[in-house]
């Protein structure tokens, strides 16, 4: 690869020096006539830089991910020492007896991410969809912009306006109805108790969901804008119905992206902070499978907590928590790698 | 072309050159640590810049950060709101003094309650934010305030998420006034609530309690003040209630003896007018000093915002430490010593 790129660079150069055509040679010569020759000798030595940049760019990369990875054990050893493993099934969180388990802010930060993933893939496919294949030809710029727009509004807004706006409108419209329909229903009933504030596990998943929909959105609609048209031409030819032709045609060729764009919102999901923090009501107690408690994330946990934990343990689990938030999310880009893979193996199997 | 690229270079290299040289002209000493005196330390900072040129940095990033800052030596005072025991400060080599003082409040939002009508006491404070008294029109509540119109709700409790120094004043009060609080929470900057929502700092929490019908929250007073928060009055350990006010803060702050030690939490002081959930911020110091030349300007600041920083303070909603206790402050300077043993100048 890095081979063929560079014989391709050199016959550029190469014919940008001695143009064939004899007009044009006398015309670049008369106005700059050292040039060609200066530029034939550059040429390997810029090449050798800039290869030596790209390379110094990716290993510092790998060599920071080590630092950190290190860095974080190291800070977090005092806690992987006296807890180990226990400490993701603890849920006890107790700065002043120096207590901790990190299990409500695990179990807080993968539900949250598990309902925003739940709301945002269907709502960003059918954007993808409708934008792609749907929307009549003046309204895709336009709308394409705007979805693109709000992925660029800072978290810290989208968690001032759910915990101001949101939150109380959830609480009024959705929650409080919901308790009243389930007063006394087993299982339901305890899936909607709890303060009707609006703040939780639930509000924590929309907001993170309306957060990575446009990341989605925008990954989904140019990965299905990349399919031929010859495909999806010949399968309405054959008289398919454009959800056949999207989930025949326009998925099978295109999951690849459709997967990359959803681990990449899964991913922001699960390092979200900000946003989170506000509304998910920063509750280090797990006694309720109510949608509506307030919990604890990760992130929340480390942001409200490291300015003043002591030195010893609390930091040193806050550490730990970090180290768990990275490991979470290798796995998952494991997962996803692996579901491609799999994917891909079945699509040989087929043909 | 090679002439043209290297001139800027040069005139960078010329001018960054003169700017180290103007940074280390200039006095300049700096500071890190609590959040909740930041805002009057780096207007006290810009005041005293213009009237001396001496440029003091605070940079408030929380006094866990402020401690280790000053241990570590990177900076030349740390700033904590809670204060270090005397055994603990010995044992590091530092001293500390407070600046100003600040009451924590609790504030709710029920209808039909006027801000100062409620009337709670520490252990009835200490079981709500247990979730033993958990509704309105508990009959605890009640027995306090015959008169009030309590609803017949769920009280949602609003506390910081954040560790906080704040929290401690609150969590220390109430360790103080409720055995049960003792053992199952205990004090500290965070700590394991039993019940509640957190939001994120003071103003977190006061949006919280604007936000929620039938909430109670604590807040710094200046947030009470500045939002025009609906307070409760708290019964003091004298057996009075007692409006948080700057005359209350500055009664719990004279019961103190500070001629002994300034390790002074201002909760549950006997004063009759003392405001039961005060205390003060605290500066901390090497008492050895390596570079004695900053000390004395640290010194030197604090003096000047001594004398000079009520106004601002006030300003501010902060309440300035009485002045027998700037005495005996300034008496405590003595200890601050360079590495000859001299005392630290700072008049």
């Amino acid at each position: 690869m890095g081979l063929h790129g560079k014989s391709i660079m050199s016959t550029t150069l190469a014919s940008d020096d001695f143009p064939s055509s004899p007009s044009a040679t006398q015309s670049v010569r008369a106005m700059t006539q050292p040039l060609p020759v200066k530029k034939a000798r550059s040429g390997p030595l810029v090449d050798l830089v800039f290869g030596w940049l790209a390379k110094g760019a990716a290993l510092l990369t790998l060599a920071m991910l080590v630092a950190i990875l290190g860095s974080l054990t190291i800070s977090a050893w005092p806690a992987i020492d006296k807890y180990g493993l226990g400490f993701l099934t603890n849920t006890t969180w107790d700065p002043v007896k120096e207590e901790f388990g990190g299990l409500v802010m695990i179990y807080g930060t993968l539900a949250t991410s598990f309902i925003a993933l739940l709301i945002a893939v269907p709502v960003s496919f059918g954007i993808a969809l409708f934008l792609t294949e749907l929307s009549p030809a003046w309204l895709k710029r336009p709308l394409g912009t705007a979805i693109e727009l709000l992925a660029a509004v800072p978290s810290i807004v989208y968690g001032m306006w759910g915990l101001l706006v949101f939150g109380p409108v959830l609480a009024t419209y959705v929650q409080q109805p919901l308790q009243a329909a389930f007063a006394g229903v087993p299982y339901l009933g305890a899936f909607v108790s709890g303060p009707p504030v609006g703040i939780g596990i639930l509000s924590a998943g929309i907001i993170l969901a309306i957060m990575i929909i446009p990341f989605i959105a925008a990954v989904m609609r140019d990965v299905f804008e990349v399919t031929p048209a010859l495909l999806k031409e010949s399968a309405y030819g054959l008289g398919a119905t454009t959800w056949e032709v999207v989930s025949k045609v326009v998925l099978p060729y295109t999951k690849a992206g459709v997967i990359g764009g959803i681990m990449l919102g899964l991913g922001r999901a699960i390092g979200e902070t900000m946003a989170v923090t506000f509304v998910i009501g920063n509750f280090n107690q797990l006694d309720s499978v109510s949608l509506f408690q307030a919990a604890n994330s990760i992130t929340s946990a480390l942001a409200n907590e490291f300015a003043e934990a002591g030195e010893g343990l609390h930091q040193a689990s806050l550490m730990y928590l970090g180290l768990v938030l990275f490991f979470i999310t290798f796995v998952i880009l494991s997962l996803s790698k692996l579901l491609l893979a799999q994917l891909r193996k079945n699509e040989g199997a087929k043909t | 072309m090679r002439i043209a690229f290297k001139l800027p270079l040069m005139s960078l290299a010329i001018a960054s050159t003169l700017g180290f040289a103007g940074a280390v002209g200039a006095q300049e000493i700096t500071g890190a640590g609590a959040t909740f005196p930041a805002p009057i330390y780096s207007k006290w900072a810009s005041d005293y810049h213009k009237a001396t040129g001496v440029k003091v940095n605070y940079q408030s990033i929380g006094s866990g950060g402020g401690i280790k800052q000053i241990d570590s030596k990177t900076v030349d005072f740390g700033a904590s709101d809670m204060p270090l025991t005397d055994e603990v400060l010995k044992s590091k080599g530092q001293m500390q003094f407070p600046t100003v003082m600040g009451g924590v409040v609790p504030v709710i939002n029920v209808k039909g309650i006027e801000p100062g009508q409620l009337k709670l006491t520490g252990p009835l404070l200490a079981d709500i934010f247990l979730g033993k008294v958990a509704r309105w029109n508990d009959p605890a509540i009640k027995a306090l305030n015959p008169t009030l119109a309590l609803p017949d709700a769920a009280i949602a409790q609003v506390r910081r998420a954040d560790g906080s120094g704040t929290t401690f004043i609150f969590t220390n009060y109430l360790s103080k006034v409720s055995a049960e609080w003792k053992s199952k929470v205990g004090e500290s900057t965070a700590v394991n609530w039993p019940v509640g929502a957190g939001g994120k700092g003071n103003e977190g929490v006061a949006a919280f309690v604007a936000r929620l019908p039938n909430s109670m929250g604590y807040v710094e007073y200046s947030y009470v003040k500045q939002n025009k928060m609906n307070y409760a009055i708290m019964q003091n350990a004298a057996g009075n209630f007692i409006k948080p006010e700057d005359d209350s803060f500055k009664a719990a702050a004279a019961g103190a003896d500070w001629a002994k030690s300034f390790y002074q939490i201002l909760t549950n002081q006997p004063g009759k007018d003392a405001w039961p959930i005060s205390g003060a911020t605290f500066i901390l110091m090497h008492t050895k000093q390596d570079k004695p030349a900053n000390a004395t300007e640290v010194l030197k600041f604090f003096s000047w915002a001594y004398k000079n920083g009520d106004k601002i303070a006030a300003d501010l909603d902060y309440v300035p430490m009485p002045k027998p206790v700037i005495a005996a402050i300034e008496k405590s300077w003595g200890e601050i010593k360079d590495n000859s043993g001299k005392p630290v100048a700072f008049k």
